[in-house]
């Protein structure tokens, strides 16, 4: 839902992706259709930082998962550097993915146990042909230099030798080995404490700076994500609601479900918290979403219309987008809302 | 830490250590801690992982394995906690004190329906029969604000949201009515809507039970926004200990310089977009080998000679406020 904001091509546009999971009842039978992404369209500008933040169970990490064609989505198109990748099969789809890597949030997850994390860095080399021996040894090196980590002292270490700061180090290392354009992270700074994550985040940057990448940038929590983005999307039941700059975003939030997320974060502020509950209950299931606004049930602007319409994403500020049919830029509604009352929204 | 008040301490904890041995070494997971939790007041207790604030909490419980060596004192309302018989804290546990954990998927039992485990958490500790056991297990379910809780009864585990699970966690624990209740990481897995929602649970409870909480966090937001005292522990010791009011917001005055590391590493709403977040180097020390000297040394943008030295005692330098530094920040801010 996402306008291109730019004359330049975009690196990356998705367009109405969709991807939906059968869940089987008892013996096998149909049990439902799990809408987990239901059409949602965005374009990543080279260099540039796309946050997505929701609640689990949003879409989020399928959403990266569908952008990588793993799986394939239902429908819809991602675009990567000029080519469709939902058609693409095979090597073809190897080669045009080569230059999108990703990282994960638990870094022991995702390497080998058994792997020295000099192999493990040089793996995708390897892979992709890229170079001989003693070339991929040096950049291995260089990798690991990057990414703050002593080659002379780690190369040879094991994972499990390795603290999550400098195992999430190595899986960065490895997912830049290739000279990506773009770095999807699902939640890859969540598993790390405060001090660790600050040192990881900031090597995020250096790498933005220093080799031009662009990021897909996707975890719950919404100061972190604001911190790294230009562009924050805001996804709930498998769709987006607010797309906008970072600043606009949460400054002057559109969406009523952006605004509950901002007041729901703990701030430094000494009882600060004892406000912050301004949605009740919890995200219905995504195999059987509301008719009409998906967060109309939990929404305190709710009216008759929400459940009947779809509300379609409008701009209402230059690149910043809203799927709502009572924003906040207009007052409350007026009519009986018919979701239960709730407690005010003003933060 | 002695010579507190004892007018409404719930908990007071003195001197409090825990050791393991580990490959002949040792390791001092919690170095002479001691803090005072009253009922109805909120104590939280923050730092990294590794910094002993859980290990210390599982000591007063008596949910160490075997091998772990405890010395020093916490007193349960005027009772001594350490150096109980496993028998004796059983008793404790539930009645007095009870414990919910980060991840409710895991501490609930997936085979067994959730009513059936809240109803065993209370035959457990009470007499009472089987009609009146479940009665009770609704009412928690009601007291947790579970809705439908006959329905939800019923319900297994892996039927119910994470935030729900959690809900169940906690009417467990509540199942006897405790006087103090530690939440160790309780919201950390939950989502930020979720977490003010437990939150908001806990202070409720906490206002109508009267209970003494502890949250042991790494997130000092949830802290500020939700305790009437912080300790900051690092590398097994207390490093700064003071009023939240008195830590955070406009005028607060952090003055150890780990405190404010962590305090300004939390990504900032009001911070620009890429701006680099300020980072202390390194990562705690090893516990099998500490430095001479202030453990957070190594680390430290104001390290001088004196703190490699000798280790700077943790005192009371203004009404209410510990810290263990020579180089204290000035007006909560690292020079």
């Amino acid at each position: 839902m996402s306008a291109p904001t730019s004359a330049t091509e975009p690196l990356l546009s998705v367009r109405d992706l969709v991807q939906e999971f059968v869940v089987r009842g008892a013996g096998g039978t149909k049990g439902g259709v799990v809408q987990a992404v239901s059409g949602v369209s965005f374009d990543i500008m080279p260099g540039e930082t796309l946050g997505i933040v929701g609640e689990t169970g949003s879409g989020k990490s399928t959403l990266a998962r569908a952008v990588l064609q793993a799986p394939h989505p239902k429908s819809g198109s991602v675009t990567f550097r000029g080519a469709d990748l939902t058609q693409l099969r095979g090597a073809k789809l190897l080669q045009a993915r080569r230059h999108m890597q990703f990282v994960w949030q638990d870094p022991f997850g995702s390497l080998d146990p058994k792997w020295r994390v000099r192999s493990i860095v040089e793996e995708p080399l390897i892979a992709y042909k890229d170079g001989d021996r003693a070339a991929r040894r040096k950049r291995v090196d260089e990798l690991l230099d990057l990414v703050g980590l002593d080659p002379e002292r780690y190369a040879s270490r094991h994972p499990r030798e390795l603290s999550g700061g400098q195992a999430q180090r190595v899986a960065i290392a490895r997912a830049v080995a290739l000279n990506p354009s773009l770095l999807i992270c699902d939640e890859a700074v969540s598993s790390l404490d405060v001090l660790i994550q600050a040192q990881v985040l900031n090597l995020f940057e250096r790498l933005r700076r220093e080799l031009g990448l662009s990021y897909l940038f996707i975890a719950h929590d919404l100061a972190l994500v604001k911190q790294v983005s230009d562009r924050v999307g805001v996804m709930y039941l498998g769709m987006f609601c607010e797309v906008g700059p970072g600043e606009l975003v949460y400054k002057q939030p559109l969406h009523p479900y952006t605004r509950a997320l901002l007041d729901s974060i703990p701030s430094t502020e000494p009882g600060a918290g004892r406000a912050t509950v301004t949605i009740k209950g919890e995200p219905p299931s995504p195999i059987d979403p509301p008719s009409g606004c998906r967060f109309r049930t939990r929404c305190p602007r709710a009216t008759d219309q929400c459940a009947l319409e779809v509300p379609p994403p409008r701009e209402l500020a230059p690149g910043h987008l809203v799927a709502c049919h009572h924003p906040l830029t207009e007052p409350a509604p007026a009519e009986t809302p018919s979701a239960p009352a709730t407690a005010p929204a003003q933060g | 830490m002695s010579g507190l008040p004892a007018t409404d301490a719930l908990l007071v904890v003195e001197d409090l250590r825990v050791a393991f041995a580990a490959g002949g070494r040792e390791v001092r997971a919690v170095d002479g801690v001691g803090y005072q939790v009253d009922a109805g007041r909120t104590l939280a207790i923050i730092g990294e992982s590794g910094s002993g604030k859980t290990v210390g909490c599982r000591a007063i419980m008596g949910l160490l394995p075997g091998n772990a060596a405890i010395s020093g004192s916490a007193r349960l309302r005027g009772t001594e906690m350490i150096g109980l018989s496993d028998s004796e804290l059983r008793r404790h546990r539930g009645q007095d004190m009870a414990m919910i954990f980060q991840d409710p998927a895991r501490s609930l039992n997936p085979t067994m329906r959730v009513g059936a485990q809240i109803t065993e958490a209370i035959t457990t500790h009470r007499k009472v029969s089987k009609s009146e056991a479940r009665a009770q297990a609704i009412e928690l379910l009601r007291l947790v604000r579970i809705p439908a809780a006959e329905r939800r009864f019923h319900d297994y585990p892996h039927q119910l949201s994470g935030g729900m699970r959690q809900r169940i966690m906690i009417a467990m624990a509540l199942a006897c009515r405790p006087k103090l209740l530690i939440a160790d990481e309780a919201t950390t897995a939950l989502d930020v809507t979720t977490q003010a929602q437990i939150m908001e649970l806990l202070l409720e409870l906490q206002a109508e039970l009267g209970m003494g909480l502890i949250l042991i966090s790494h997130d000092l937001g949830l802290a500020a926004s939700y305790a009437d005292e912080v300790v900051v522990m690092y590398a097994g010791k207390i490093v700064e200990q003071a009023p939240a009011k008195r830590l955070f917001g406009a005028g607060g005055t952090v003055k150890m310089r780990y405190t404010r590391a962590l305090l300004d590493a939390i990504p900032l709403l009001e911070r620009p977009a890429h701006a680099d977040l300020p980072v202390v180097g390194g990562r705690p020390p090893d516990p099998t080998a500490l430095p001479v000297g202030c453990s957070f040394a190594p680390r430290c943008p104001a390290v001088e000679d004196d703190c490699r030295a000798k280790e700077p005692a943790l005192a009371e330098h203004a009404a209410g406020h510990r810290w263990a530094c020579y180089h204290p920040c000035e007006n909560g801010v690292s020079a």
